[in-house]
């Protein structure tokens, strides 16, 4: 198969445009689906300003921010994956691999544990993100400057630590606070926040990153070829860096420790588009956050009226996905 | 006229080894420049200094009479092209793809690439014998197929000074000869110079009209090649004994 090249040369404008009319049926499903079936007409009685009370407080009110934020949150996702992947020169990285999860998850667990809810634990996930963002740049930035050697490894390791530090807090909380905790940590978005934060990001940094793709594809074939070819490399680097771990914070904040999307959606993407990051970009934005509305709507319907973690479904549709992918490849 | 590439007294090193002392050397437009040395002299880095990859222990490169560090890269990028040892490739693209890359220097930021760099990328391709390849992936490229890859790239770059480092490099005798032509072709006119990186003493005698002799310990020797060449300081250049025999395109060098 990898002969030819996959793909029938469509123009990028069309792949997107695709793309779009996938995330539109994702968000279909999404609010048509639950345990109360809406059907097709509920929808259109909403949409058109009709209906019941009940039917728009339950699309307005629960459904479409669910959705909007799993959308959020898988778009991010997948998007930091698709910049961690070049920055490391590695296609198996993920939005997790440089331990932003971690620092995260131990600040979000600290905050259960004091009984912080809403925006104060949000707050608390996010600083926490934050600091490993700090932590791990400022240790990568050795004497000769940085490497992605360098950075792999002290994100890696900071990771494992951070792991530690979860189970020893999972190990010492009371048992009541356990089950939040681990949907927190295998990532969860029943606890529907505002979501708007999250779009903007998403819209903000698919916009601010599309004149920098082009660097990409040549920063992916090493960083002296990269400078040969004209690019700012110690610049578009640290753009890439804090771009991927302000979306990974922002995702995980939201949505807890979702796995599989950030490191899946980018890889397919690469297979069926090449790697062209103006047009890998934006279709990791569309595609993450498609799937997620997807996998989410699943996670909540599948064995309703109980609620899984959709991190437990995105992998376990990913693991099957990956290997499958792996085998043909 | 000013030089196109113009050393000036330049001191390159590695950590505890000083690779290349006080050279002063000048490039022009038309001259083809050939860098000869053993392992490890420090030719790849002589050149990287020169391409303003990596910054000299002291000295200055100049390029069209201005110090390299007062250009921006993308700005050096649209007048020199570097050819590397070795080409990675971590992720999936294709041939075309690939060789679009040498068009980057050229665009504006928010640009695409036009149907006039997409003509110029193909007619690279076609040149290195790569045409019908071009919907390929590149990890399914032979070695030899991957080096002329990249020499389709360096010539769409369109390159006023194109530094190679070893641009034969897993090519076969047939390939070699046919990729110094066309390098040698395009990129050496009345606009343009080519300095490179060879092991192989016989295709400098051919290609190149000046030489730089890169000793072990830093010495470096650098001017015409008639002058250049001589047997003794190539038995010190490669510490082994040298022979030579007249040939078509003048003496031809072998190990004794």
């Amino acid at each position: 198969m990898f002969l030819r090249s996959p793909t029938p040369a469509l123009p990028p404008a069309i792949w997107l445009f695709l793309l779009f009319l996938f995330v539109v049926a994702a968000f279909f499903f999404a609010l048509i689906s639950g345990s109360v079936e809406l059907g097709w007409e509920g929808l259109f009685r909403v949409l058109a300003g009709e209906g019941t009370v009940l039917e728009r407080q339950l699309i307005t009110e629960l459904r479409l921010p669910r959705a909007l934020s799993a959308f959020a949150a898988g778009g991010l996702l997948a998007l930091s994956g698709a910049l961690l992947q070049v920055l490391l020169r590695n296609p198996l990285a993920d939005p997790y691999i440089l331990g932003v999860s971690g620092g995260a998850g131990v600040a979000a667990l600290l905050a259960m544990l004091a009984g912080f809810s809403g925006w104060w634990f949000s707050a608390s996930a996010f600083v926490g993100a934050l600091v490993t963002v700090a932590l791990v740049f400022i240790l990568a930035r050795g004497q000769g400057g940085w490497n992605s050697t360098r950075l792999l490894l002290v994100g890696v390791v900071m990771a494992t630590g951070w792991g530690a530090v979860i189970t020893f807090v999972l190990a010492l909380a009371p048992d009541r606070a356990l089950r939040g905790m681990l949907f927190w940590l295998m990532g969860d978005l029943s606890g529907t926040r505002d979501p708007r934060l999250a779009l903007l990001m998403l819209a903000g940094g698919v916009l601010v990153l599309q004149p920098l793709a082009r660097g990409l594809n040549i920063l992916m074939r090493g960083e002296l070829q990269a400078a040969a070819l004209g690019v700012e490399v110690e610049r578009i680097r640290l753009v890439i860096y804090l771009a991927a771990s302000l979306f990974t914070a922002v995702a995980v904040t939201l949505a807890g420790g979702i796995g599989f999307i950030g490191l899946l959606v980018p890889h397919l993407l690469r297979l069926i588009l090449g790697s062209d990051h103006r047009l890998l970009l934006p279709a990791a934005a569309l595609f993450g956050g498609g799937m997620l509305v997807i996998t989410d709507t699943l996670a909540r319907t599948v064995v309703a009226p109980q609620q899984l973690p959709v991190g437990v479904f995105t992998a376990m549709l990913g693991v099957p996905f990956f290997l499958y992918l792996l085998r043909r490849g | 006229m000013v030089p196109l590439l113009h050393a000036r007294r330049l001191v390159v090193s590695v950590p505890g080894r000083v690779l290349c002392q006080k050279l002063s050397f000048e490039v022009f437009p038309g001259q083809c420049w050939g860098i000869l040395g053993p392992n490890g002299a420090g030719k790849s880095s002589l050149l990287y200094v020169l391409a303003g990859l990596a910054i000299p222990e002291s000295g200055e490169v100049l390029l069209d009479g201005r110090s390299m560090d007062k250009f921006p890269r993308s700005r050096i990028a649209q007048r020199v092209g570097v050819l590397f040892q070795e080409q990675s490739d971590p992720f999936p693209a294709t041939v075309l793809e690939t060789a679009l890359i040498g068009r980057h220097p050229h665009l504006k930021r928010w640009q695409w690439e036009s149907e006039r760099d997409i003509q110029l990328v193909r007619d690279g391709l076609a040149r290195v014998g790569l045409a019908s390849l071009e919907t390929r992936q590149v990890a399914t490229l032979s070695g030899g197929e991957r080096q002329r890859l990249a020499i389709a790239a360096l010539l769409a770059q369109e390159p006023c000074l194109a530094l190679l480092d070893e641009p034969v490099s897993h090519l076969d005798i047939g390939y070699q000869i046919e990729m110094l032509d066309l390098v040698t072709a395009q990129l050496c006119n009345e606009d343009a110079a080519v300095v490179m990186v060879l092991h192989d003493i016989n295709l400098a005698v051919r290609y190149c009209d000046h030489l730089l002799l890169l000793f072990p310990g830093g010495e470096v020797l650098c001017g015409a090649l008639e002058e250049v060449l001589d047997l003794d300081r190539l038995k010190r250049l490669y510490g082994h004994p040298m022979m030579s025999l007249d040939g078509p395109y003048g003496p031809v060098f072998l190990p004794a």
